[in-house]
């Protein structure tokens, strides 16, 4: 079953193939199955579905994933501009 | 056999982890309908450490959960028949996913509980089952580093934890994919409801004062007969932003929440104008007023949602918050002078 999308184009996530080992652990850790492993590889199946939460950068050992990762909460961005904060529920 | 004493409290590992049921209490059922309410929301916590479900050995399993009751809730009541270990992370009474995004539930926090709860003395085995929504927070290989513990990431839904452990520690991609179904939009109205009810009131108590405003000056007797429209617009307008944008979430073809908002703003503006005879201009600023509201609160929704990012809602706000202001604005205006020129 597909999941919802959000806006097209946007998400930061990027993948360094070199780096990867295979390991499984973004397929593991994604809840949107934005990774699936094709030869021993991860590979991006629709970076539209990445919601950046950040999971898959933080337990791939290897450093093959960047994301700049955040709450995408539009009350939480709000309290980070009027606070002059990150962005915090 | 392992020691059957707790060094770090020196109490009788029986006393120190407390047992709890699978079962529901009535208390339970009633404070989840409460706290979707939003009463008593902020302190509604579990007191962290170690708990047993059933009766768990040295070779059971440890499921790790955060210290939100209703986290915690979910968890026991899906260990029906399971003998196991949870594992309370103090996540200051926040859920695991967002425990997860905000760093209380993080490698940090589960190596501290790990230690603090001796873990090391209460198990054989070195693995520890964590919600896989908690890999936003926590690294599994640093956890593993820290603490000698493997981490192993079990399914979304507590409710996947009995066919999780089947399969032999496996979870399938349907146990890792967050969905969210209507009945999950429909649970989070109450609390959106509540959100902004400071706000409401004030856009209420607003346009009740202005609608006795006339050319003459200000009729108390106009703000009563006339104030109905106005004050029916604004709480429709906060319900299509919280209840209709939600529930209609996928079916609504505009990708920005904002703009599926505006949409059902619109609906109801229409709608309320085909219902009450007002002048056209009082209709249109409302209307103005309207879009502006359920955008705005449709907009908040992304934090609810399951599948919005930093970076989109970032884009989105960007164009939205100038477009909601300029609307709520302009209507304020023109309800104004639709006061004032008309009798």
């Amino acid at each position: 079953m597909k999941t919802m999308q959000y806006l097209k184009n946007v998400a930061t996530l990027k993948l360094n193939t070199e780096l990867c080992n295979g390991c499984k652990m973004c397929v593991n850790v994604c809840p949107h199955a934005v990774f699936e492993i094709v030869d021993k590889k991860a590979r991006i199946r629709d970076l539209d579905d990445c919601m950046e939460c950040g999971a898959c950068a933080l337990n791939c050992q290897y450093g093959a994933i960047t994301v700049k990762s955040g709450v995408g909460c539009a009350a939480g961005i709000l309290n980070g501009m009027l606070n002059g904060t990150e962005a915090c529920c | 056999m392992k020691p059957q004493i707790n060094f770090q409290t020196l109490k009788p590992v029986a006393v120190a982890a407390p047992t709890v049921s699978t079962q529901l209490e009535l208390a339970g059922i009633l404070g989840a309908i409460k706290v979707r309410w939003g009463i008593g929301r902020d302190n509604y916590r579990v007191e962290p450490g170690l708990y047993k479900v059933g009766k768990p050995t040295a070779d059971s399993d440890v499921m790790v959960s955060a210290n939100y009751k209703l986290s915690f809730d979910h968890l026991r009541k899906n260990l029906q028949g399971i003998n196991a270990w949870i594992l309370v992370i103090d996540t200051k009474g926040v859920n695991v996913w967002c425990a997860a995004g905000k760093g209380t539930f993080s490698t940090c926090t589960v190596v501290k509980s790990i230690k603090e709860n001796s873990l090391d003395l209460m198990v054989n085995h070195r693995k520890i089952i964590v919600p896989q929504l908690a890999a936003t927070g926590v690294a599994a290989h640093k956890v593993k580093e820290q603490s000698g513990f493997k981490v192993i990431f079990g399914p979304v839904r507590a409710k996947d934890i009995p066919a999780f452990i089947e399969a032999g520690y496996k979870t399938t991609p349907e146990m890792r994919k967050m969905v969210f179904p209507i009945q999950e939009r429909a649970k989070l109205v109450p609390v959106d409801f509540m959100y902004r009810k400071f706000q409401l009131l004030l856009a209420l108590v607003t346009v009740f004062v202005l609608s006795g405003l006339d050319k003459t000056g200000f009729l108390f007797q106009k703000m009563v007969e006339t104030s109905l429209f106005p004050l029916t617009n604004i709480v429709g307008a906060y319900l299509a932003g919280i209840v209709l944008a939600p529930i209609f979430l996928p079916w609504i073809p505009f990708r920005t929440f904002s703009m599926k908002g505006a949409f059902w703003g619109a609906v109801v503006s229409v709608g309320l104008n085909l219902l009450f005879e007002v002048p056209l201009l009082e209709g249109f600023s409302l209307g103005l007023i309207n879009l502006s509201i359920a955008s705005f609160m449709m907009m908040n929704f992304t934090g609810s949602s399951t599948f919005t990012s930093l970076s989109g809602v970032q884009k989105e706000m960007k164009v939205a918050i100038p477009f909601q202001i300029a609307f709520a604005s302009i209507g304020l205006v023109l309800f104004i002078i639709s006061k004032l020129i008309l009798p």
